[in-house]
């Protein structure tokens, strides 16, 4: 007697929803090599400048204009810079801006969207007015213009004008996302049990869109770099230091292009690549772990 | 029809307002001394050519008056078009120094958006199409979308200028000839050009890929064309409509991105030498030339915000619901 077929069961039926997102997670193509990516350049920025040999990147260790060799990886400037050490160091800051400017501008985008997402009416309206302005005028004039008033520039005040002017979109996208969640039941109960705005908006709310708030947070992240990278380029980037626009900067000050130069302007630029090029890979993985109708199989 | 015009256009004078503001506001707000950094630069020693040179400052950028004083001096010169004088190429005023500027950014920035934007949607609704292009289009357009400008400028500039030598590395035109209005010297301007307009067109081709990628599987999921193709409607009548519907989002999105279009256009030109708006925001900073910088931030928001009017006015156009609802029915 043979025995009747069994059903196939779904492994993911038996675990909590934390762990079914898991599940999907690790088996997303697309999220795992974006994250590897990432956390690869991570991991060389932070341990890359303790292993090397001296600690400054700007000092001058080797042949004028080197090609890449086994002594130094990335080559040498036209001062005779390792080109190897100022990249270690570029991500690092690199990181750092995109860091702290995707988490002031993600930090904006939330209360505004929110605020002007659950409370509607005339909330809205300003709100929404704001949102246009700071949305139209172009974020780069505007950084522009602050940074070039600014005597002395640092990384991480770089990363608070960036925060301050790239939330516009995400605030809107918050908002829209808020509006579908507000009129559902278990906010009305909320607010029937007497809770204040901001707690239903943290308690009940956000935590409904934590996967969208994430996604949002990565692509943040993302724009921030480019943007720092844009600014670093044109020369105002901080005043000491290294980051991968620094280095593209200087690659085209000190004509790298005209004397072929190849390995003083590829590698930030490949870094930068990379690091954005892999979030936005990772963050269609996401979106996918997320949204069950997009899973492929 | 007008009301929504007007309260477009009021919303657009607002953002004017408020650009104008901030960056009167900026000089005086932030750390730091301007007439002292101009004065530290002229590097005179001499107390009596120092005290000339700070008042003339002073003067220069209204510090002597009143604070709300300086506010309606500078708008009422924004008026008259009175940008300044530029301190880098003194006493050329800013206004003439931005107009000459200006012609070449906008022939590299409005073809290199208007092309790049129907290219681009053209190749993500193929993209949507095939599983096969789509691999191949997508991650390309991610690797697009994701580099710097500058550096797309960079490889291709060493790699078709420097190497292959089919194209110039630097200027608008040949430095042996003289503007004029020959074939020559238009097709000189023609080979400067072309390296510029397309590292910018290759890095936005991508974004827009995507986008119209996305919207064009959305809408071949939707009900009306799981509707067309159970009637029998023959493929490319679905794709017809749903490219029409999906565009609507994309030209939102053309208004969206400008500031990014833009800020890559300058740093474009930066590795150019192109004589556009970015060699010369390039050598304000250099020059510390504040006015000229204020005046090329007032020059791309007026831009910006044109820019954004006739986008509100083509998708008026383009979509009729929105022609519907201001005559006062329902879609």
């Amino acid at each position: 007697m043979s025995a009747l077929p069994q059903p196939a069961v779904d492994v993911t039926e038996t675990l909590s929803p934390g762990r079914e997102t898991l599940h999907y997670a690790i088996r997303n193509p697309k999220l795992l090599i974006g994250f590897t990516v990432v956390i690869a350049l991570l991991l060389l920025g932070l341990v890359g400048p303790l292993v090397l040999d001296n600690s400054d990147p700007m000092e001058y260790v080797g042949p004028q204009a080197a090609a890449p060799s086994g002594d130094y990886w990335l080559g040498t400037t036209t001062f005779g810079q390792d080109i190897y050490a100022q990249f270690v160091h570029g991500l690092r800051a690199t990181f750092e801006v995109g860091a702290l400017g995707g988490a002031i501008a993600a930090a904006i985008a939330m209360v505004i969207g929110f605020l002007a997402g659950y409370r509607g009416g005339m909330t809205d309206e300003i709100l929404n007015m704001f949102t246009n302005i700071v949305l139209v005028i172009p974020a780069l004039a505007v950084l522009l213009i602050i940074n070039a008033y600014l005597g002395v520039r640092s990384v991480s005040v770089q990363g608070l004008f960036i925060g301050l002017t790239s939330w516009p979109w995400a605030a809107r996208a918050i908002r829209a996302q808020t509006f579908t969640l507000r009129s559902r039941d278990f906010v009305d109960l909320a607010r029937l049990s007497g809770c204040r705005t901001w707690r239903i908006i943290f308690r009940e709310i956000a935590p409904n869109m934590s996967s969208y708030l994430f996604m949002m947070f990565i692509l943040l992240f993302g724009g921030s770099i480019l943007v720092a990278a844009s600014l670093d380029f044109i020369g105002l980037g901080p005043t000491d230091g290294v980051s991968l626009g620094l280095m593209l900067q200087s690659a085209q000050q000190w004509s790298a292009l005209q004397l072929g130069m190849w390995w003083w302007f590829v590698p930030p630029g490949a870094g930068i690549t990379a690091i954005v090029g892999a979030l936005y890979v990772a963050n269609v993985g996401l979106d996918e772990v997320f949204n069950p109708k997009l899973r492929e199989s | 029809m007008r009301r929504y015009f007007a309260r477009k256009l009021l919303a657009y004078a607002l953002t004017f307002a408020v650009a104008v503001t901030v960056n009167w506001m900026i000089p005086r707000f932030m750390p730091g001394d301007p007439v002292a950094s101009m004065v530290a630069r002229a590097g005179s020693s001499q107390p009596e050519a120092v005290d000339a040179m700070r008042s003339y400052y002073t003067r220069l950028f209204g510090f002597d008056q009143p604070v709300w004083q300086q506010y309606l001096h500078f708008w009422s010169a924004l008026f008259q078009g009175d940008f300044g004088v530029s301190i880098w190429v003194f006493p050329k005023p800013v206004s003439e120094v931005i107009l000459d500027a200006l012609p070449y950014t906008l022939g590299l920035m409005i073809p290199a958006i208007l092309l790049s934007w129907f290219a681009g949607n053209w190749l993500g609704a193929l993209a949507a199409r095939r599983k096969v292009l789509d691999n191949t289009v997508l991650p390309a357009s991610y690797l697009l979308t994701a580099m710097p400008y500058m550096w797309v400028a960079v490889i291709l500039a060493w790699a078709l200028g420097s190497k292959a030598g089919w194209f110039p590395l630097s200027g608008g035109y040949s430095l042996d000839v003289q503007p004029n209005w020959s074939l020559d010297f238009l097709l000189d301007l023609l080979h400067h050009w072309v390296l510029p307009f397309l590292s910018l067109f290759l890095v936005a081709l991508g974004g827009w890929a995507i986008g119209m990628r996305n919207m064009i599987i959305y809408e071949l999921e939707s009900d009306y064309s799981s509707y067309l193709s159970a009637l029998g409607a023959p493929q490319r009548l679905i794709r017809r409509y749903a490219f029409r519907n999906a565009v609507l989002p994309q030209i939102t999105g053309l208004a969206l991105q400008l500031g990014v279009l833009v800020a890559g256009a300058l740093v474009t030109e930066i590795v150019f030498a192109y004589p556009g708006l970015g060699s010369l925001i390039l050598a304000a900073i250099q020059n510390q030339d504040f006015f000229l910088l204020q005046g090329t931030f007032l020059f791309i928001v007026i831009g910006v915000l044109i820019a954004n009017f006739v986008i509100d006015l083509v998708y008026v156009v383009v979509d009729p619901r929105t022609r519907t609802g201001m005559a006062g029915g329902t879609a």
